[in-house]
């Protein structure tokens, strides 16, 4: 797919971003002199994480559809491979996990190629709640079965079904001329990630108050509002690439940033129950796949489901 | 880059382990034994050992099931170069220590699992006293406690459909016998270390 002209300027814009950002840190490292300390090494593998996302992102994005599907439906993957490897389960399992992860996670992401959006809404809230349990019980294993059932399920729901309506948003038929889907998909996620990256500067430069203690101590008030308003604004000010005006993106914008904090914390929750910092270490400063998604998982479903309503 | 690289490479990467940071491994040859849950745990902790250690590991497994069949026999002795041992009708004439030995003078590191056998659960069992004659037979040869977590989810015994779940591999310090130690707790000890290993997570 050749990119139209707005949408070459949302890519040029976040690589400015992310230039500006990687001579932030290269100025903060100079100034930190030979022993920068554990703050800007994280910044630093972060900015870099962010160029390779950034990249990988664009280019499945280039390739008009279905290499977006693609992509999300390996994060998917990884994402649910974190959730279900802290999640404990019992041999009884193995199979209904074997079925998640190598039938429904490539069904359900086919099934968004295909821009089928009936199936889309049902395979996994009907079909895979139906039959995942039902395969559990029939290895025979009783015990916590509810349990077990409850965290396959909803780490299918939450890794697949939650972040498959990114993806999905190419499949809405918006008005307008091509490539207005694509924009769409760029506006959701560069506003739930530079949400997340706002509120960790704004907290960093000013956090006083804690926000949610028990369940992120990093999180501040401070924060949380600061990253908020900004990231609201950068969504208003790109109100040019999507089917907005300037009020509707920004409450679109507003949206997506809550549901993005609201996802971080319930994901927070899952993993200070479980003991653990972070999902995993594959994303160099970030830590997994799922603590990078944790956010986008929570806005897209709703983000979705509005533009659907109200723009279609 | 080399062939056995590259699976390895790919082996990790399947399996979410991370490689073994060199600076904590003794050089040499070594005897590294770890908790058994999976048909994958030798092959994951082959991947997990950087290049020149993974150049001299060879795994120590049953005569009586990597013998049944072709491709068993040519994995064991091909692909692996495992050093097969008898596990049921032991003699004076087939004492599974002498390969073991042969090997190690050889100057090969071993990969063993005292537990003699696949955990179905999971649960460390009791250790069989093999790792104690080992280590008794050379005693200057270090013995490096690993503890494979998850592997009994991701490849369970009984079954041949993996999971995609993230695998550990965690390495403790090395452990040796001690003057006089007796077998019962020297066994008891190594059994210790591999669970302590498992709280040993490398950054």
């Amino acid at each position: 797919m050749i990119p139209d002209q707005k949408t070459l300027w949302l890519l040029g814009g976040i690589a400015g971003l992310l230039l500006i950002a990687s001579l932030v840190t290269f100025i903060l490292k100079r100034r930190a002199g030979g022993a920068p300390g554990p703050v800007i090494l994280n910044l630093d593998a972060r900015v870099k994480a962010w160029w390779v996302m950034v990249l990988v992102f664009s280019l499945a994005l280039l390739t008009g559809g279905t290499g977006s599907v693609i992509l999300f439906a390996l994060i998917s993957f990884l994402a649910l491979r974190e959730f279900v490897t802290l999640t404990p389960t019992r041999p009884g399992d193995h199979r209904t996990l074997f079925w998640a992860f190598f039938v429904l996670v490539p069904l359900h992401y086919f099934i968004v190629w295909l821009q089928w959006y009936g199936l889309f809404a049902i395979l996994i809230p009907v079909y895979a709640y139906v039959l995942l349990p039902i395969r559990s019980a029939a290895a025979g294993d009783c015990e916590r079965f509810l349990e077990r059932s409850a965290k396959t399920q909803w780490g299918l729901m939450v890794c697949v079904y939650f972040l498959s309506h990114a993806p999905a948003l190419l499949m809405l038929p918006l008005p307008g001329p091509e490539g207005a889907n694509a924009r769409l998909l760029i506006f959701l996620v560069l506003v739930v990630q530079l949400s997340d990256v706002l509120q960790y500067v704004w907290g960093k430069l000013l956090g006083r108050r804690k926000i949610a203690p028990t369940l992120s101590p990093n999180k501040t008030l401070e924060g949380f509002v600061g990253g908020a308003a900004s990231a609201t604004a950068v969504g208003a000010a790109l109100w040019w690439a999507t089917p907005f005006n300037p009020w509707q993106a920004a409450v679109l914008a507003l949206i997506i940033t809550l549901m993005g904090f609201f996802g971080g914390l319930v994901m927070s929750a899952i993993k200070r129950d479980r003991g653990v910092k972070d999902f995993g270490s594959m994303i160099e400063g970030h830590g997994g796949m799922l603590d990078r998604m944790d956010s986008l998982c929570f806005a897209a479903p709703v983000f979705f489901h509005l533009v659907r309503y109200f723009f279609t | 880059m080399s062939a056995a690289d590259l699976l390895a490479g790919c082996l990790r990467a399947v399996c979410g382990a991370r490689l073994l940071p060199a600076a904590a491994l003794p050089p040499g040859p070594a005897i590294w034994f770890a908790n058994h849950s999976s048909h994958l745990d030798f092959a994951i902790i082959w991947a997990a050992l950087p290049g020149p250690w993974r150049a001299k590991v060879r795994p120590v497994a049953g005569r009586d099931y990597w013998e049944a069949g072709p491709l068993r026999r040519w994995l064991a002795r091909r692909v692996f170069h495992a050093v097969l041992i008898e596990r049921q009708r032991v003699t004076v004439a087939n004492n599974p220590l002498e390969p073991m030995l042969a090997a190690l003078d050889a100057g090969d590191a071993l990969i063993v699992f005292p537990e003699g056998t696949r955990s179905r659960d999971g649960t460390l069992q009791p250790f069989k006293a093999g790792l104690y004659h080992l280590a008794r037979a050379r005693p200057t040869i270090p013995l490096v406690p690993v503890y494979l977590d998850n592997l009994n989810r991701i490849l369970p015994k009984g079954d041949f459909l993996p999971v995609p779940l993230l695998a550990g591999v965690h390495a403790g310090p090395p452990i040796r016998l001690g003057e006089g130690e007796s077998r019962e707790l020297f066994l008891g000890r190594a059994r210790q270390a591999v669970l302590e290993a498992a709280q040993n997570h490398f950054p």
